[in-house]
């Protein structure tokens, strides 16, 4: 079996800095982390290869420094790692993303088939969870969104069945391989890097790949150019027109406090009251 | 042929819209339903909806798919009362439950044959999964987890804005030379439509052309979550939360006391939720639950950005903090400058006496 897993390298403090001109987001001086929801699909794959046996190639596309979130996932017991990296790519938003990281995992597939994508839930800097569902439409891949769990993987049938996190349950679904899953957060405990996994990782020669390696020729399709969102400008939120009224009576003791509050409160507010009353039954 | 040179408003930015673009038209709301029920967070879109139809001057639709039966035609004339003026229905056996791929490919013909220049979803794991999916298969932009949306004056587009980096600022995303223009909003964020019993419209219905056997994923089961186990914020009409200025985890318990009192449900800020005080499903905010009750009463917390934009949408908030400059006074209704921890319990009291007083007189 082989399995892609997809990571992000993401700014590690919500400091943010957004450049003046061009609003888009500047991560120079900023500690960068694995993206932590890829973890857990990570965690997920790496659970498949010790029961099932894999292969597990980790896929990150970002500016060079990224290697260091790809050297980490080598660390864990990942087998193999490529960059996906070209100033190119700068501006891509997520439709953009997910054609750069599709074309990259067919060319991945070019030298053993792809079963398995995982991807995180989402990423903590852009919070969309887009990127996925984005690559398996391009793949033509089955898309399991907010898996809470793998139940089981039948190799032979090329079936697995998962358990999917729905707005009022969880849905037991069954599909065939290939498929691409988003992994939900909280769902396993990433293990620790053994001392041999470090050193492998140190030594382990990461692919570094530019647009055409990753079989982009379609220029139009990435960045800028490929982007069909614009960010038009960043803001703080504003400040409301007046500002909260202040509670305070002769005292100042608590007491008398909450008894102004409350008066205050039911006047101006008389369908609160009913509300509160509603809510509450039997003897209080 | 005539070479006009329209000023450029922004360096390298087609403004023109697209001919073959400017044919789409109308605002669409995606109605997510399951097991019976429509999601609120679809009334609250329709409610957005009809705000930025009336400001574009189109028809607000609302999009039902679903196995065919009762449901699908009730939940039809509930877009009506919410604000729609029509609605595409597509019934199909295999619409039964929400799986991917037939949700997508329904969804894109829909859009592909009625061509609307925007596309609403709720941010919940299905409209997550089925707006992602559809602008790629569209080949569109989308924005997810909209606060708030707008019609750009200059250029008649959909200004969709979301909090970026943490929540500790906000961006406005266009999506300016491709249709439609496709957004996800979390539900709570925005206020329920208004309900109008009077209101119909025409219900246009379209096929989907699948077969069971064309579907690759099955649902073989489907566990509902007990809902007595889990806090049901999102929904509730009053909410004590407490933060970290009340020190320490026993002392969270003056929390549950005065919500107790009020019958409300128990909400924290992230710091609190993080130093394991109380659990991730009572976390408020932008990366927790967003809430929308009618009475709000925050407890030792500051009100940064990332817990204000989930819970600013109550009605009426109480702030009880000891720094008179923090930020929570700059928008809550009534503020409190104390500790915490003896306005609380004096609170618990002062509502007791009073709702008991007000029992015996009712």
């Amino acid at each position: 079996m082989h399995i892609v897993v997809c990571i992000k390298q993401v700014p590690d403090s919500s400091q943010i800095r957004v450049h003046p001109v061009t609003n888009t987001i500047m991560r120079q001086g900023v500690p960068a982390v694995v993206n932590p929801y890829d973890l857990f699909a990570l965690e997920e794959a790496l659970r498949l290869k010790d029961t099932y046996g894999a292969q597990v190639t980790v896929l990150c596309m970002g500016p060079p420094p990224a290697e260091a979130a790809l050297r980490k996932a080598i660390s864990f017991g990942a087998d193999d790692a490529i960059l996906v990296t070209d100033r190119a790519f700068a501006g891509s938003d997520t439709l953009a993303t997910s054609f750069a990281l599709a074309s990259a995992i067919g060319q991945i597939g070019r030298n053993m088939a792809v079963d398995l994508v995982f991807c995180g839930k989402q990423t903590i800097d852009g919070d969309t969870a887009q990127v996925g569902p984005g690559i398996a439409k391009r793949l033509d891949l089955q898309l399991l969104t907010y898996v809470s769990q793998v139940d089981r993987v039948d190799t032979e049938r090329r079936e697995i069945v998962v358990q999917r996190r729905a707005e009022g349950g969880v849905q037991v679904l069954q599909t065939r391989l290939p498929c691409l899953i988003t992994m939900l957060e909280g769902t396993n405990e990433m293990r620790f890097a053994s001392q041999a996994g470090m050193f492998r990782a140190a030594r382990h020669p990461v692919r570094v790949w530019d647009k055409a390696a990753a079989g982009i020729e379609d220029v139009a399709k990435i960045g800028l150019k490929g982007s069909p969102t614009v960010v038009s400008k960043v803001f703080a939120p504003q400040p409301k027109a007046s500002k909260a009224e202040q509670i305070k009576c002769e005292s100042n003791a608590p007491k008398d406090l909450a008894v102004t509050l409350i008066a205050k409160l039911f006047t101006q507010h008389p369908a609160l009251e009913s509300a509160i009353s509603a809510g509450t039954t039997g003897s209080i | 042929m005539t070479e006009a040179k329209a000023p450029a408003k922004r360096a390298g930015r087609k403004v023109e819209l697209d001919p073959r673009l400017a044919a789409y038209q109308g605002v669409w709301v995606f109605v997510e339903h399951e097991r019976g029920q429509a999601h609120s967070v679809s009334w609250e879109l329709m409610g957005e909806g009809r705000k930025l139809a009336d400001q574009l001057g189109v028809p607000l639709s609302g999009v039902v798919m679903g196995a065919p039966g009762e449901d699908t035609r009730r939940f039809c004339h509930e877009a009506f009362r919410y604000g729609a003026d029509r609605c595409y229905l597509m019934e199909d056996p295999v619409l039964a439950d929400y799986r991917n791929q037939p949700f997508t490919q329904g969804l894109t013909e829909l859009v592909n044959a009625h061509q609307p220049e925007i596309l609403l979803l709720g941010a919940t794991t299905l409209g997550r999964d089925l707006a992602g999916s559809v602008a790629t298969t569209l080949q569109t932009g989308l924005t997810a987890d909209c606060t708030e949306l707008n019609i750009d004056p200059e250029n008649r587009s959909l200004a969709a804005s979301r909090p970026t980096f943490g929540g500790s600022l906000l961006c406005t995303i266009l999506t300016l030379n491709y249709r439609p223009q496709m957004a996800t909003v979390r539900p709570r964020v925005m206020p329920m439509a208004s309900y109008d019993e009077s209101r119909s419209g025409p219900i246009i219905e379209q096929p989907l052309h699948l077969i069971e056997t064309d579907i690759v994923t099955k649902v073989l089961d489907y566990i509902p979550d007990n809902r007595q186990d889990r806090p049901q914020l999102p929904f509730a009409d009053i909410i004590v939360s407490g933060g970290r200025g009340l020190k320490s985890p026993e002392n969270f318990q003056l929390v549950w006391d005065l919500a107790r009192v009020l019958g409300a449900e128990v909400g924290a800020s992230r710091p609190v939720v993080q130093a394991g005080w109380v659990e991730l499903d009572r976390q408020v905010g932008q990366s927790g639950k967003t809430v929308r009750p009618k009475l709000y009463i925050a407890a030792g917390i500051s009100g940064a950005v990332q817990h204000r934009v989930g819970m600013e949408g109550a009605d009426v908030i109480i702030a009880i903090n000891n720094d008179p400059n923090a930020p929570i006074f700059d928008f809550a209704t009534y503020g409190i400058v104390g500790n915490a921890l003896q306005v609380l319990p004096a609170l618990t009291e002062a509502f007791r006496q009073h709702l008991a007083v007000a029992r015996k007189a009712g």
